[in-house]
């Protein structure tokens, strides 16, 4: 079929407006939350599931590969169209379909903004809590392709534990429908789980029912500040060891907090090791602001310089101001950024941000750290600049410096950003070659003439060197003269 | 075709700060309605990138999908990167030369750039209101051309009496001078929106300022320069320049979101130090009013109202709560708030007539959402979006007389004074 036609089919099925294969519409598509850039053949705005699998079906058809796409804000290069392929843009696909308040569950079309849903169910009384920080952009079609966490993910968990059941499409066309509104529910293989985190390797994710959870409706904030980063890491222990299992515990390292303090001038202390942002909700305020005080008194009485709490919302804003400006300050900071997305052990915390440290001196990169001190999951942001000569090669070597640091610690390489283009050829030395083997299995028994979002999450084989400078970029190198 | 790209190509840096987050997309009007990338910031972003190196040409897709942004600057207020869609798209359409079809060009220079034509047009457009101009727009195709038959509907009450700026000079009636002001009276704010200026002189003198009229000034280039006409922008620009000596007040106060923040952007236009001081002399009249501190108005406005949020306002220059603020303190006013007060109405200055399409519906959306909170009044702070309700509650109401009531804010802040009369000025010289 040649070019005409398979603009013609796709057509047929979603109508001409929803074809996009004019040149500029092209380069619109060629993007993500990365520096990567490269062109598809054609992309495609189904508005239903079955436009979604007959699309799939008329690529099947040409041996087309496929590449789903919610709001392209992937951190790890998952909807960049390496070589090529069709783009199918789940964005149109943004209805609530259902919040079902009597059985606690959402029914949401893919396209879905994760914020839009919160404001939802939160209308109702109810809670959707994991809250990536893109949770104003990006839809909850990639956050379960993604896994995705946020700072709320040691209380209540990540987005695999709301996914109850889902609808995919599967590489031949089918529609495949999985779970739904059961909070228990082991019959046969948990394949719905099989697609979270998936990354759209296995399947187009086009429906998804969520658990939800009553809304809390109290919330209490502290901020601490430490000379020393160890102590940061005591308290966060002491905290947990005491009976508290709080919201959120974020942590700032010392030159997160330098890039913060350049961009706001709040009078953050710049000698500061690390910022701890600590938070509870619940139905009770008195037990609320218990918890918070008694976590405040716990970092004061671990080596906190200072710690303020926060029981109303001006106050809490407040609190937050430092933490909401880490990306806008980054953003500023550098012409380009990598942020990476590491977990280690809770208890390794100050040993990685040592590391990072040591690693950003070595190849002469700032490299902020903040994340989630809870649960490990801490992200790096190298800081670089490609216009620079050779600069991406310094760029892949402290990478890789990061995520060998995080494996020697019982870490992993992403919490919550996923493998992409990004980390793909460090896969096998995550997982063990087993692992990454039985994966394999699975791709290709859902996904046999490898279809479906290529070049992503296995190992290419073109080993750890130069695995950055492979990916393809337009025109990232200098302004045309 | 990289060969006339100059100003674009200046931009390169700027259209290099973007990080490709994707959190602009939220707030994109045209994304929001669409759901298309080519219609978001950071696609245009991609598009204007990839053209000025060379690995896109200019066709017509790329233009139709740049033409498409409203520049309502809700993308550069929201930005983490800190990237700036107005000066990106000034200098695309500088570039291009042929953003706007000819008879807006034509309009925009002929008439905006000379007032005496405006005011003798206005007045024309007055005599006949909008009766004779429909008969006309359907008896003539010509008219059809010059797009006049979709004009119609914006068309508000004209006023057949003008403010000309002659260095008119107007002193609180009573109490002492507390600051010393000059006005910018524009193009359709001293002639189709007269009166609302007149208010503004009101209010501000009810508020002890003394409010000069600075001769020679004319309209502020803004449509010009988002227009693609960059020459006859930068020729009002320095009129302005030439015309107000920042030196002498206070500040330079103006009552339309739009022209104020041309203003406060003419030092990128006009580099002098003169141009400069006064970009930093500028206010918004609703943040100036704030800033000083308000005097209370007595009189009461028994009114249930909402306020829109003008893109040049809220996001270009980051002013939501002075408004809400000063409509607060009117008493028996009631503010309620409309679901995405900042979401542009399709405005965006000739927009609405050059890019009917995503005007209609963002139009149809804001009088969805106005229509929704009930209010009797919808309050703003730009003639653009004073149009654009008009044209849309017009719409909703089917007819002639719009479903909910359209005002300026000073308008509103002058009928509370004026509810409680007093004198307020005197006119001592012009």
């Amino acid at each position: 079929m040649n070019r005409e036609k398979l603009i013609g089919a796709l057509a047929t099925i979603v109508g001409d407006e929803w074809v996009h294969h004019r040149p500029s519409e092209l380069v619109a598509y060629s993007i993500d939350g990365t520096f990567q850039q490269a062109l598809p053949d054609l992309v495609v705005s189904p508005a239903t599931t079955e436009q979604v699998a007959a699309v799939v079906r008329v690529a099947a058809g040409v041996g087309m590969p496929v590449i789903p796409r919610g709001a392209g804000t992937s951190l790890a290069g998952g909807t960049i169209p390496l070589g090529g392929g069709l783009v199918v843009n789940l964005a149109r696909m943004n209805r609530i379909l259902e919040v079902d308040k009597a059985n606690g569950v959402a029914v949401v079309e893919a396209g879905v903004v994760t914020a839009e849903l919160q404001r939802a169910v939160e209308r109702e009384g109810l809670f959707y809590p994991p809250d990536p920080a893109s949770l104003n952009q990006s839809t909850i079609g990639g956050n379960v392709a993604t896994n995705a966490g946020g700072p709320r993910c040691l209380k209540y968990g990540v987005t695999r534990d709301y996914v109850l059941g889902l609808t995919v499409v599967l590489a031949d066309g089918r529609i495949l429908r999985l779970g739904g509104k059961l909070i228990k529910n082991k019959t046969g293989y948990q394949l719905a789980q099989l697609f979270v985190g998936s990354e759209g390797t296995l399947g187009i994710i086009t429906e998804v029912t969520l658990k939800l959870l009553p809304r809390p409706r109290y919330r209490a904030t502290a901020l601490a500040i430490f000379p020393r980063l160890d102590d940061a890491a005591r308290s966060v222990n002491g905290i947990l060891a005491a009976g508290i299992l709080p919201v959120t515990l974020e942590l700032m390292d010392n030159l997160t907090i330098n890039v913060v303090e350049d961009y706001l001038q709040a009078g953050l202390p710049r000698e500061a090791e690390a910022l701890l942002i600590l938070e509870q909700d619940g139905n009770h305020p008195e037990a609320v602001r218990d918890e918070v005080e008694q976590m405040a008194a716990i970092c004061g009485e671990l080596g906190a310089s200072t710690v303020q709490v926060a029981t109303d919302e001006a106050d809490r804003q407040r609190l937050w101001q430092a933490r909401r400006a880490v990306s806008p300050a980054l953003g500023r900071r550098g012409r380009n950024k990598l942020g990476e997305d590491i977990v280690v052990p809770r208890s390794a915390i100050p040993e990685m941000v040592r590391r990072v440290r040591q690693i950003g001196q070595e190849y002469g990169f700032e490299i902020p750290v903040f994340g989630h001190a809870g649960d490990g999951n801490l992200h790096p942001n190298i800081i670089f600049d490609l216009r620079r000569p050779g600069e991406l090669a310094r760029v892949e070597q402290a990478a890789a410096a990061i995520f060998r640091a995080a494996l020697e610690l019982g870490g992993t390489l992403t919490g919550e950003h996923g493998i992409g283009t990004l980390k793909r050829e460090f896969l096998t030395e995550a997982l063990g070659p087993d692992a990454v083997e039985v994966m394999g299995r699975l791709k290709a028994a859902l996904d046999p003439k490898g279809l479906f979002n290529p070049h992503k999450m296995f190992p290419e084989g073109d080993g750890v060197e130069g695995f950055l400078r492979q990916l393809p970029l337009l025109g990232t190198a200098e302004a045309p003269g | 075709m990289t060969g006339g790209l100059n100003l674009l190509r200046e931009q390169y840096d700027n259209l290099s700060a973007c990080i490709r987050c994707g959190l602009c997309l939220s707030v994109c009007p045209t994304y929001q309605v669409s759901f298309k990338e080519e219609e978001g910031p950071r696609g245009r972003i991609a598009m204007l990138k990839a053209l000025v190196e060379g690995h896109l040409n200019l066709t017509s897709d790329l233009l139709e999908h740049e033409l498409n942004c409203l520049v309502c600057e809700a993308c550069t207020a929201i930005c983490p990167a800190g990237y700036r869609m107005e000066p990106a798209q000034i200098a695309f359409r500088a570039d291009i030369r042929d953003a706007a079809p000819w008879p807006v060009r034509f309009g925009l220079d002929y008439f905006l750039g000379n007032l005496g034509r405006l005011r003798r047009l206005v007045r024309l457009l007055a005599l006949g209101q909008r009766a004779w101009l429909v008969s006309l727009a359907s008896r003539t195709g010509l008219v059809d051309v010059l797009g006049l038959r979709r004009l119609t509907r914006f068309l508000p009450d004209l006023p057949t009496t003008f403010i000309v700026p002659r260095g008119q000079v107007w002193r609180p009636a009573a109490g002492p001078v507390r600051y010393r002001v000059a006005l910018l009276t524009g193009c359709v704010m001293s002639t189709v929106f007269a009166g609302v200026t007149r208010a503004t002189i009101r209010v501000l003198t009810a508020n002890g300022c003394e409010v000069v009229a600075p001769a020679g000034q004319g309209c502020c280039g803004a449509l010009h320069l988002h227009g693609g006409l960059f020459d006859s922008g930068l020729r009002l620009v320095e009129n302005n320049v030439r015309a107000f000596n920042p030196d002498e007040f206070d500040a330079i106060i103006v009552n339309s979101a739009g022209c104020g923040t041309a203003l406060k952007t003419y030092d990128h236009y006009a580099g002098s130090p003169r141009a400069a001081a006064l970009a930093r002399k500028t206010r918004d009249v609703t943040e100036f009013l704030d800033e000083i501190g308000l005097k209370p108005p007595a009189g009461e406005v028994p009114v249930t109202a909402t306020y829109q949020d003008a893109c040049h306002l809220a996001h270009a220059q980051r002013i939501t709560a002075a408004p809400r603020r000063l409509l607060r303190a009117i008493p028996g006013l009631r503010l309620v708030e409309m679901a995405e007060p900042a979401l542009c109405c399709g405005s965006a200055g000739v927009y609405n007539v050059t890019r009917p399409g995503f005007a209609d519906a963002l139009m149809r959306r804001k009088a969805r959402n106005i229509l929704a909170t009930r209010a009797e009044m919808v309050i703003t702070a730009n003639p653009g979006c004073y149009l654009q309700l008009l044209a849309g509650l017009r719409e909703a109401a089917g007819g002639d007389r719009p479903a909910v009531e359209v005002r300026f804010l000073v308008e509103v802040l002058d009928q509370a004074y004026q509810a409680a009369p007093q004198a307020v000025f005197v006119e001592v010289r012009g």
